[in-house]
């Protein structure tokens, strides 16, 4: 039996809790799933966590996967969106030596027509900035390797659903209506 | 709101223990923890503690406490060692459900992260196993952390929680007055039942012509018995229980059908794979119970009474979930249901109980062949309790004989380590048992094997003096496995033969009273002498060394593909 498989955004709306971290991504861990990307930051709310991870699993998992994180008492609610249901970025930063940029008047278009952001330059390096997609931070990545990367880093996933969360209504808060 | 009085946190434990109506906790003392302790000694007159001889034991005993009487059990142990070795209990007590409040000392909080003596990161390795966990640095959060704790330990589908207390928090003074925890606001213990998915189960079932009823833990758990009882009773329905749902009607019980699962009855599980309409209440869909889930009662629709949502599409896809805690959902649908009957169909379990009965049941337990075997022992200890005993049971071959054949009348009766399947159990999980019930008989069924796992708990039970009755069925191997060697190995015994000590002297070693036997005719007069001491009391009775437990429905195979032989 082949199942579809999807990658999904979940988001998971939490109390702010010293072990949450451990106790979702040991949900995970324990059927053997990998975690592609994974961010915590304050959410809309105020108190209120936000968690978003990013997995490529089956219809029917995701749907227990997130019953068994909404188990956990800490979590006051958990919901997946495929990418078409959301809007989602990643945020990539490339350190290229100063030199290149220089030398290389090719840098520079590719920057511009990438609508990458310089967001540093030094004697010694510059850095790149690029918010967008996966395949734009790649192909920058793509683009600017040949000239040499010093570093490279891309973030997790950063999301919102098209639609409402509702997570004030299941708190009887006033937000997000 | 109560007046605070200044006190030490250790001392705010065991008032917060106090206020949640705890009398009895079971645990092991060491460094981390000794602040407790000596709170522990000044309050000895309103709080009894159990000094378990392994920290495993304590959390059985905590369990075996809770499966009787209702209550959270409680446990306490050091840092390090001391809470890494509760570990197979919290997992066990997670699995099936049990309420259980666990307590670890731990490092002072400026050592914490320093590998100090006796430092484990205990959060993190119960993390997978506990229902909540929660450590705490500072005395002030006591109050409000323990209360919680217990809410959330008994509340909703019950389950342990761990808190572990840094050293320095034990001892820091604090103001302390107790509020109970009724809610967490991110926690939703029973969830709500639709009064449609009600409307439309009813339709199901006054419909149906082949209706199968599968309890579980849930109907004991939710104290849903009477509730349940009224359920079947007016719509006639036959009903098969699970392992832990064992004891939540009487064996007696006319509509009672017997045991579903690997090593249940035939009549369930062929006829799982016939009626018309599966009803499971307060049942998990464990993969013991359904065997192949390509092949499970996909002829019929499904209607599933359960508390925890997670639970609801996990392993079966039903078509009907009513959600909520099954003493108040089953008599919803109760009320709006037409009285009916089902005798052909349910002719149809007897018929299949006459066949097994033939093949396996006859001769477990009125065997004609000279070794003593499983189910005439078990059968000895009903008509000597005449099915009013707790039963507790340990893991293997004895535990499906003991199940399947131990009879009950009253709830909450069975304890055994079902999901888990936690060989040890049984010695302190009786133990616990009997001070839960203590006007009750309890009577430990355990191997061989088992026993030696937590044999130390003797110790235990002789310095309580808890009058469990403890009976090994040595059959000088790890049975269970010695039968999956025979069956799918080519009786390639790997490891499972045993040459056991001499289990009489290792009792009266403890100053238990002890016996073996080894015939048959010693037997009813052993059980009797056992049965009417107060004491505790340690039988051996050797059976059949090669002995299988059937019937069986191999792993993997289909729930009516179940094998007499
Ligand atoms: C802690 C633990 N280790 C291993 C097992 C695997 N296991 C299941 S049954 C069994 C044999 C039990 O032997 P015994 O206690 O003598 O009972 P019998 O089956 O002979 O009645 C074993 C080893 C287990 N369930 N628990
Ligand atoms: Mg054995």
């Amino acid at each position: 039996m082949t199942e579809k498989i999807n990658t999904y955004t979940i988001s998971i709306y939490t109390e702010n809790n010293i072990g949450l971290l451990n106790r979702i991504s040991a949900i995970f861990l324990k059927r053997h799933i990998n975690i592609e990307s994974l961010t915590t930051s304050q959410s809309e709310i105020e108190n209120i966590f936000r968690f978003v991870i990013v997995v490529t699993i089956s219809d029917s998992k995701i749907k227990r996967i997130i019953k068994q994180i909404e188990k956990q008492i800490e979590v006051i609610a958990a919901f997946s969106h495929t990418d078409k249901e959301t809007i989602f970025l990643e945020t990539a930063l490339y350190k290229v030596k100063s030199k290149s940029l220089f030398d290389e008047k090719h840098i520079q278009k590719i920057i511009k027509e990438s609508q990458a952001n310089i967001v540093t330059v030094s004697p010694n390096y510059f850095v790149i900035e690029k918010t967008g997609w996966r395949e734009e931070t790649e192909k920058l990545y793509d683009s600017l390797e040949p000239y040499g990367l010093l570093q490279f880093v891309r973030s997790g996933r950063i999301s919102v659903s098209k639609e409402a969360m509702n997570i004030s209504n299941i708190l009887g808060l006033n937000t997000d209506k | 709101m109560n007046k605070s009085i200044n006190i030490s946190g250790a001392e705010a434990v065991i008032r917060c223990l106090i206020e949640e109506g705890v009398d009895l906790i079971y645990g092991y003392p060491g460094g981390a923890i000794m602040p407790i302790y000596d709170e522990l000694y000044k309050f000895q007159d309103k709080l009894n503690h159990v000094l378990t001889r392994h920290e495993q034991g304590a959390t059985h005993a905590a369990q075996g406490y809770s499966r009787v009487s209702g209550k959270v059990g409680v446990v306490t142990a050091t840092s390090g060692p001391g809470a890494t070795n509760l570990v197979t209990g919290i997992a066990d007590a997670q699995i099936d459900s049990t309420p259980m409040v666990c307590i670890t000392g731990q490092v002072a909080s400026h050592l914490l992260g320093s590998d100090a003596f006796q430092e484990t990161d205990i959060i993190g390795i119960s993390t997978p196993v506990t229902k909540w966990n929660c450590q705490i640095t500072k005395a002030v959060d006591i109050p409000k952390v323990l209360a919680k704790a217990f809410y959330i330990a008994k509340s909703g589908r019950p389950g342990p929680v761990l808190i572990d207390i840094t050293k320095d928090a034990q001892f820091e003074m604090m103001d302390f007055h107790y509020e109970k925890c009724y809610s967490v606001r991110s926690y939703i213990p029973t969830p709500k039942y639709s009064i449609n998915d009600i409307e439309k189960a009813v339709k199901l079932i006054d419909s149906s012509k082949k209706p199968l009823i599968v309890w579980g833990q849930g109907v004991i758990l939710g104290n849903a018995e009477n509730e349940f009882k009224e359920f079947i009773e007016k719509t006639g329905i036959p009903a098969a229980w699970t392992i832990l749902g064992l004891s939540g009607l009487p064996t007696e019980h006319p509509l009672n059908v017997g045991m579903v699962g690997m090593h249940g009855n035939y009549g369930p599980n062929v006829l799982t794979n016939e009626c018309d309409l599966l009803i499971a209440i307060g049942m998990r869909f464990d993969d013991r119970v359904t065997g192949n889930l390509e092949t499970y009662a996909k002829q019929a629709k499904i209607i599933h009474f359960e508390i925890d949502p997670a639970e609801i599409n996990k392993n079966v896809d039903v078509d009907i979930a009513i959600l909520g805690n099954v003493k108040e959902t089953i008599p919803k649908v109760t009320n709006l249901i037409k009285k009916n009957s089902h005798k052909k169909w349910l002719n149809k379990f007897h018929t299949f109980y006459e066949i097994e009965y033939e093949k396996v049941i006859k001769d477990d337990i009125h065997p004609s062949k000279d070794g003593l075997t499983m189910g005439e022992v078990i059968r000895e200890i009903n008509e000597a309790s005449d099915g009013n005993a707790i039963i507790v049971t340990d893991v293997g071959q004895h535990q499906m004989v003991a199940c399947r054949y131990a009879s009950f009348k009253e709830s909450k009766s069975n304890v055994t380590s079902g999901g888990l399947g936690t060989m040890g159990f049984a010695l302190p999980a009786a133990l616990g048992a009997k001070m839960g019930a203590p006007e009750r008989e309890v009577v430990a069924i355990i191997g061989d094997g088992g026993y030696q796992m937590t044999i130390q708990e003797l110790g235990t039970i002789f310095q309580t003096g808890a009058a469990v009755k403890i009976v090994v069925l040595n059959n000088e191997y790890l049975g269970m496995v010695r039968q999956w060697q025979q069956m799918f190995f080519e009786k390639r015994y790997a490891s499972t033969e045993m040459i056991n000590p001499d289990f009489v002297a290792i009792a009266k070693g403890y100053y238990i009273d002890a016996k073996k036997i080894e015939k048959r005719d010693e037997l009813k007069t052993s059980i009797t002498n056992m049965m009417n001491s107060n004491k505790p009391y340690f039988l051996e009775v050797k059976v059949e060394k090669e002995a299988n437990v059937f019937p069986m429905i191999p792993s993997g195979a289909s729930v009516s593909d179940i094998r007499l032989e």
